[in-house]
């Protein structure tokens, strides 16, 4: 009963300090994943690599293309922004983080990145996987580590845009507790007007995610209280089941 | 003896922990994470003494919140509530019975959640709960009821082979042996 009434500011460190035993079970974890993909990549032929090396050496000249036509837009964009008197965007910044652990308690939905306050994170920084797709956001912070709420548990509620016509938009708020992949879409109006398959992402409302963000696609929807509200289930991008790497946004 | 099974408890629970965090398996294939907290507090409550409770209790409970979203100490409360009363009532329990450890295991790992889960819920907090939820539920129950014997035999051989065995006394004694050859007549 003490620890559980200590102020928020105590109970973080004592989460931290008490974590921080964990680190060296995390160390030798991370250690032994690594063992077999150093052994393979050992085994590998000559042959094989220089193949690989070829086929990287192409793809990065496709992907320097493409990125100056994305410099030329973005600078394009920005004149445009000026000349409309509107707000400069920023581009994101983006870091990598590998993912350590999951939640032991079957009622949450977080996991745990190496990346902590010494990388720069902060609380509700937003999460992506390695394609883009939304994860979470940040809901603390220790020195090593942060832990990441993702998408569909109760305290990870996203502002979101429905890719329709009129451009519906939501909150989405929890998943099942079995189905992490499906989340539960609501205070849409009882007009809107969706369809499934209809793509999902963030809306920039909130603060905390950055608009544009591709969260998932419609798979169902119905209307509530005689048609004054419609509620719809939203199919994620993102394997949140399957997690190992992820981007950490600086917007 | 019991110093030694604290320690062991202490340490089964410490990795136990952190082997639920990186071992997805059982969340993927049953949909729910095995708990093994509750089934080591039945053990403690059953082989050590009430300083081994409250110890495994507390430090169980605080890394267990620790890598989780729960807040802390949350837990700490439902294990006591478990270990206590065991460890009070332990000298009618038949201990090294199999089936008295299943049912003992199951009853832990059903109320250790159950408990959390009302806590959580009392205080505001807004886990994720659902009809799915039952079924979880029933997984961590048959989980620990499977694990429990698991446990006691694992704990009985490590006792064996780490912890101090008492000397048995033999009846053989040198000074009772009839002594023969040449010069023992005289």
């Amino acid at each position: 009963m003490l620890i559980l009434s200590l102020p928020a500011n105590a109970t973080s460190r004592l989460r931290l300090a008490v974590s921080s035993w964990f680190l060296p079970l995390f160390g030798l974890a991370s250690s032994a994943q690594k063992l077999p993909a150093d052994l393979a990549d050992n085994a590998l032929p000559r042959r094989e690599l220089l193949n690989e090396i070829n086929t990287l050496r192409r793809e990065n000249e496709q992907l320097q293309a493409g990125q100056s036509q994305a410099v030329a837009i973005a600078r394009e964009n920005d004149q445009l922004r000026t000349l409309l008197g509107w707000q400069k965007q920023l581009p994101w910044k983006l870091k990598p983080a590998k993912v350590v652990a999951r939640d032991p308690a079957n009622w949450w939905h977080t996991v745990q990145i190496e990346f902590g306050s010494r990388d720069g994170a902060r609380v509700n920084l937003p999460i992506l996987t390695p394609e883009g797709y939304l994860v979470g956001r940040i809901s603390a912070v220790n020195y090593y580590t942060s832990q990441v709420v993702l998408v569909g548990d109760p305290n990870c509620r996203v502002s979101v845009i429905i890719d329709d016509p009129v451009h519906d938009m939501g909150v989405l708020t929890a998943s099942g507790p079995l189905d992490d992949s499906v989340v539960e879409l609501g205070y849409l109006s009882g007009s809107a007007n969706m369809k499934s398959g209809q793509n999902v992402s963030t809306s920039g409302l909130g603060g905390i995610f950055p608009k544009g963000i591709p969260v998932g696609k419609i798979v169902d929807f119905r209307t509530l209280e005689f048609g004054l509200d419609t509620e719809a289930r939203v199919q994620l991008y993102a394997n949140l089941g399957a997690l190992e790497h992820v981007w950490v946004v600086f917007p | 003896m019991n110093l030694f099974n604290i320690l062991l408890v202490l340490a089964v629970a410490f990795v136990s922990i952190f082997a639920e965090t990186i071992f997805d398996g059982p969340r993927l294939w049953l949909g729910a994470q095995i708990d093994l907290l509750p089934v080591l507090m039945v053990f403690a409550a059953l082989n050590t003494n009430i300083a081994g409770v409250c110890l495994l209790a507390f430090l169980g409970g605080l890394w267990f919140d620790s890598l989780s979203a729960n807040p802390m100490g949350i837990t700490i409360l439902p294990l006591l509530a478990v270990g206590f009363p065991i460890c009070l009532r332990r000298d009618l329990i038949l201990r090294d019975v199999q089936f008295a450890q299943v049912v003992l295991g199951a009853i832990a790992s059903a109320l250790v959640p159950a408990l959390t889960l009302l806590l959580l819920l009392s205080g505001r907090r807004d886990p994720l709960v659902g009809w799915g939820t039952l079924w979880q539920w029933v997984v961590m129950i048959v989980g620990g009821a499977v694990a429990a014997p698991l446990i006691f035999i694992v704990f009985g051989w490590c006792n064996h082979a780490l912890g101090y065995q008492p000397r048995t006394e033999t009846s053989f004694r040198p000074d009772r042996q009839i002594r023969r050859g040449r010069n023992t007549m005289n």
